[in-house]
This record gives structure tokens, sequence and C-alpha cells, in this order.
């Protein structure tokens, strides 16, 4: 399945940056972030996708301080 | 121009003009050397402090090389080498370029997203003879809504009651308003110019065109160009490899030429320095997606809605061109389209008299002479109607036959036999005698020739018509319109072959775009490279399967939407090419010393700002 988050990133660099991290969680198939659109978009089996979201805003909170994903 | 910046752009505005009012000081002022120090440093660190924060944060994450980190490097050794002025500068500007980009790129956003403003506010309900105002979204299928004049229809229906004119152009791009009454559909999107209207709601909100059209446009990030994701790999080898040379350049040289001599360091470690300033990639990784965003909204503005970047991409490289008949070459309309009386009648009385014989019937033939007729008077009796061959009747006590050539065959009456490649031939005979045939075809759209035309002229080399009509009909089509190739008599599941075999013909780097009304083509549409749905609104089915929808029929949209994705495409090499060269050549200069670090921070904000410049002439690609 595949959701849709709003995400607020500050650079195209770092929007390039924070797809990449969550490419790297396990489980998930694709991932982009969009900077013009500040849109994260999570490709994953639907079973999985709560552990995902939740890991890739772990990771982004970590990596990454200033970009916030909304999750709904 | 400052009432749209946001909360963030407006501080950092403040601190930058408040950096630069102390730099000024800073040179202006007679000041010690101490005192100038702190000016400058006072200024710096105004200016510098969120991106000293970041790189330190991104070290201890152990994400290194970004552009925080290069800035910090090289304003700081700056500083450590005593070039308080020009380390300060550097930040400066730096904050100045990335101000910049931030705010085109909130200009792009607001321009596109008030572009794509579709989405309807609420739904007026009448609840015990009052309107109430609802979320479209919780709006039932089979309710009645009311559509108010100024206000967006917010949901696909039909008109119950009420004669409007609708405006199209945020779905279409067509500025002529669309009209409206009793009986049609309604596609939520428009808006109502003149009469009240109610509406009956055929699709709930989230089926509605507005909602698939909003989805789309949301989703198109999505699928990114090539050339985008090469820009974003590029970034993460170019960063770390221009760091390590700087390393190098700082340490290599001054190891074999004088490892003694603290002045020799100095300059190297100065032109190391400089070769960070200008290393930072952020103008390139931005304006590529910036320039893809401000064609595929600039696209949408004009009624051509791209489901992705890498197909604006890929519409460039398109060289053969495959096209549905029906409704995308033609107008899928069966029209009278001439009129051939024999001697002694006039083709207004062959016309009257066939369209009164044929006035009981609605059959597509009697609806087409019906129409080309206008105003009907006589009186109608007698009327039999002959499956597969016409009608016989009698009007105002002439016996009239109106149909094919078997029916005046059987009747015994003489005729000159012509058949039309394009149509249907009718023929008519008054009182046992022949009056004169009426072609009734479906009619070329206007601009087809021309389009097509335009189509060759831009770059496509093969154009191939795909029809599931007759072999006479496609031919005398393709013929009209000057397409390379026709192949007709085709089901469905034989234009997908069609296509596959079109698709072994071209080179590995050329693309195949298949252009069709949505209607029964789905899977070759999802088939081709580029798959085109013309006059898609409402065609859910050619929506969900096709890259490119164009929103009306009008067959030139075609020529806007290549010239759009031609535009973009070039635009996006410009900032490639014109990005990477003026870095190399500035990396070249600063290691042979020919160039400082204001030269560098000028190249790089420089790049940036013209790069960010031409990539928002996208938006209005097209015109």
């Amino acid at each position: 399945m595949k959701k849709v988050f709003k995400i607020e990133v500050d650079c195209a660099n770092c929007a390039a940056r924070v797809e990449n991290l969550i490419k790297e969680i396990e489980g998930v198939e694709d991932a982009t972030v969009s900077f013009m659109t500040q849109k994260l978009s999570i490709k994953a089996p639907a079973e999985k996708m709560e552990a995902i979201v939740e890991e890739a805003v772990k990771r982004v909170a970590k990596a990454d301080p200033d970009t916030v994903i909304y999750v709904r | 121009m400052f009432a749209e910046l946001t909360t963030k752009q407006k501080k950092m505005l403040q601190r930058i003009l408040a950096a630069a009012l102390l730099y000024l000081l800073a040179v202006l002022l007679p000041l010690p050397q101490i005192g100038k120090f702190i000016l400058f440093l006072v200024s710096y660190l105004i200016v510098a402090e969120t991106v000293l924060r970041k790189a330190f944060r991104n070290i201890r994450n152990g994400q290194v090389f970004d552009e925080n980190f290069l800035m910090a490097v090289a304003s700081l050794g700056a500083f450590a080498l005593g070039e308080f002025s020009e380390a300060a500068a550097v930040m400066l500007f730096y904050q100045v370029g990335e101000w910049f980009q931030d705010y085109a790129v909130n200009r792009s956003r607001k321009s596109v997203s008030s572009l794509m403003d579709l989405r309807p506010d609420y739904a007026n309900i009448e609840v015990n003879g009052q309107l109430e105002e609802v979320d479209p979204e919780e709006v039932e299928k089979g309710s009645v809504i009311v559509v108010k004049p100024g206000e967006r229809v917010p949901l696909d229906g039909i008109v119950l009651s009420g004669t409007s004119r609708l405006d199209t152009s945020a779905l279409t791009g067509e500025s002529v308003p669309r009209q409206v009454q009793e009986g049609e559909e309604v596609i939520s999107g428009c808006i109502n110019e003149s009469g009240l209207l109610k509406i009956k709601v055929t699709k709930e909100f989230e089926d509605s065109t507005v909602a698939r059209i909003l989805d789309l446009v949301e989703n198109s990030a999505e699928k990114k160009s090539r050339s985008e994701a090469f820009i974003t790999r590029f970034a993460k080898y170019y960063t770390p490899i221009v760091v390590y040379c700087a390393l190098a350049l700082a340490v290599l040289p001054p190891l074999f030429t004088g490892m003694a001599d603290i002045t020799v360091w100095k300059q190297w470690i100065y032109r190391a320095l400089t070769f960070l300033v200008i290393s930072c990639p952020c103008a390139l990784v931005l304006s590529v997606p910036l320039s893809f965003f401000g064609g595929i909204g600039g696209a949408s503005k004009r009624g051509i809605l791209i489901k992705g970047g890498n197909y604006l991409e890929a519409l460039c490289q398109v060289k053969i061109l495959a096209m549905d008949k029906t409704g995308t070459l033609t107008k899928g309309v069966f029209r009278v389209s001439e009129v051939a009386p024999s001697e002694g009648y006039t083709k207004e009385e062959v016309l009257h008299a066939a369209a009164l014989a044929e006035s009981y019937s609605d059959h597509p033939i009697a609806v087409s002479l019906k129409e080309a007729a206008g105003e009907l008077a006589g009186t109608v009796t007698e009327v039999k109607e002959t499956a597969g061959h016409g009608v016989s009747a009698n009007v105002d006590g002439k016996n009239v036959l109106v149909g094919n050539r078997k029916l005046l065959a059987e009747a015994g009456i003489a005729f000159p036999e012509e058949e039309n490649d394009l149509g249907t031939t009718v023929y008519v005979a008054v009182d046992g005698e022949y009056a004169g045939r009426i072609l009734i075809a479906d009619q070329i759209k206007e601009e087809a020739a021309e389009t097509i035309a335009a189509l060759k002229k831009s770059g496509i080399q093969k154009t191939v018509l795909l029809s599931g009509d007759a072999r006479k009909t496609a031919e005398a089509v393709g013929r009209k319109l000057a397409i390379d190739e026709v192949k007709a008599e085709l089901l469905p599941e034989e234009k997908v072959s069609a296509v596959e075999v079109l698709l072994k013909q071209k080179k590995e780097n050329e693309k195949l775009a298949y252009v069709g009304d949505g209607i029964n083509d789905a899977p070759v549409l999802m088939r081709s490279d580029v798959g085109i749905a013309m006059g898609a609104l409402g065609s859910d089915a050619a929506i969900e399967a096709a890259d490119i929808v164009l929103m009306d029929d009008r067959l030139s949209k075609l020529v806007t939407a290549i010239r759009i994705a031609r535009k973009t495409n070039r635009i996006v090499y410009q900032n490639i090419y014109f990005a990477i060269g003026v870095k190399v050549l500035v990396l070249l200069l600063s290691a042979l010393g020919y160039t400082n670090m204001w030269a560098a921070v000028f190249a790089d904000v420089g790049v940036a700002f013209l790069c960010v410049l031409n990539a928002m002439r996208c938006l209005n690609a097209g015109k």
C-alpha cells in the first residue's frame, strides 16, 4: 500500500537526504520526498506500515530536527 | 511583495539586513583593528547562527557533508586566517542566496497552488426548505445540492432544474463558458456564472472530478525525472569529493614546497577554503525540481495534467505518435456534411423531405437529419420503417423514401450510386423518383490537419492512426491529415499489439506516445511510453490510465504540451550545464590561485540566483 504524508522540509538537498533515510528502513518498498510539494510518500506492505511510519518519524527527528512529518 | 513572506522568511530578512548594516559600518568607519573585528564577528554570528548550529548537529549525527558544513568550515577558516571581512561577507551572501531561493520556491508553490485551487469549500443542501452549508465530503450520492451563481460546483452530477453558464477555465484552460440546462451533466470544479442550479449528485466527493484531479496533481511530484535523479545522485558524490580535494589542496602543496613557511600554508589553506565556498550544490539541486514543478504547474494552467516530471521529460523524446481516430482526430459526432440534390430539387427540399420522413425515428441518422434541417413543417403519415433499409412515409401527400441503396433498389428506382469513405450515404426518393443523396459523416476536427503538421515540424518522425473503424473510413481520414501509417479494423487488444510492434521499431532513447479519448483504449494508454488521454473530463478510466491528460478535446493542446515539455527540459539542461560549468571553472581558478573568496561567493550566489530565475520561467512555458 501507499501512504502520503505532509512533510515540512527546508531544502531540496534535505529532501533527498530524508528520502534516502526512509528508504533504508526495513520493509520500505519505495519512498519519495518532494521538496516542491512538501509531500512524503511511502510504499510498504500494509501490515508493516504503522511501524515503518513510526520509525521514519523517529529517524528523521534524530537526523534532521528541522524536518517535520505530519502523521494524521 | 513583502506581505506574502512567511514568518521564517521575515526573521531571516531582518537578520540579513542587520548583519549587512554592521558589515557596512565595519568597512566604512575608521575603527581600530579590534573594533572592526568585533563588528565583523557580530555581523557574522547574526547570519551564521543557523548554519553553525546545523553543521554541528550533522557532525554529531555522522552526516558530515552538506552545505552547512561547507559554509561553516569555510567561514570559520577564513576567520582563523585573519580574513575577517571575507569570512563575514561569505556568510552574508550565502544567506542572501538561500533567502532568495526560499522566496522563489514559495512563490512558485503559491502560484501553482492558486491555479489548482479547485477544492470546493462547501455544498449547499436543502434541509426543510432551508439551505445548509455542508462539507462536500459528507454529501451522499443521489442527494440534491443547490449551486448559486458565483459558487463553485462542489460535486459531479446532473442538473435537475435551472440553466446557467459554467466557467470551466480552472479545469480546461478554456475561457468560453459552457451552457448547461436541465438533464445535462455538470462536473465539479466549474464555477456557476449566472443561474441557480439544482444538481443531483452522481458521485461521492472522493470519486469526483475535482478530487481526482487534485490527487493527480499532488502525486505528480513523486514520479521524478531522470535529470532530477541524476542531480540528487550527483550532489551526493560531488560534495564529499570537493571536500577531500580541498583537504588535499590545503595539505599537499605546502608539504612539498615549504613545510616550514607559515605564509605558504596560509596561502594554500585560503585556496582550499575558497574551494569549499563554491562547492555548495544547492542551486543545482533546487533548480531541477523547481523547473519540473513549474512546467507541470504551467501545463495544468492550460488544461494539461501531467502525472510526473518523468513524463514531461519523455514527451520531449517522442518520435512516434500513435493516434485513435474517433473522438481524437474526428469529433465523434455524426452530422450531415453534404447534400447532393438531383436535377429539379434543391438542397433544402431534399433535406426537409428526408427529415420529415424520419421525424418519428430516433435512429442516429434520423437525429442528424433533423438537426441539419432545423425547423420542420409538414404532415407526415403512413410511416413505415424497414430495419437495415430505411423509412418510407407520406409527407404532405407525397411518397418519400429515405434510406440506403437497398431501399431504393427494391423499390425499383434508378439512382446514381455514390458511396463515400467518410460516412454513410442516405438516398432520398420522392414519388418514385430519385431526389438526391445526403452524406452523414463524422467530421474531422478543424484544427486536426494543422496540429499534425505542427507536430511533424516539432520533431515527431512518424504518425500512425490506429482505428477500430472500417479500413475505408480510417484510410480516408489518414489521407486527409497526411498521416504516415494507417492501421484499421483493430479490436482494442489488437491496438495494444500494434503499439508493441511500433515500440520495437524505435531507437532506445526515443519514445512512443499514444493519444486517445480514453474510451476502450486504457490498455493502449498504459502500454505506450507516454499515454495521452484527451477530452478526459469525467472519464475516470482515462484519467487513471493516462500519463498526461488533456482536459478538453482540442487537439492543439498536444502541441502546447510538447512545447511546454521542450521548454522545461531545455531550462533544466541550461541550468545543469551552466551551474556545473561555472563551478568547475571557479574551482580550477581557485586551485591555481587566480581567484579569491569574494569571487567564489559571488559565483555561488550568482549561479543560484540565475538558475532559480531561469527555472521560474517554466511556470510560463507554453504561452
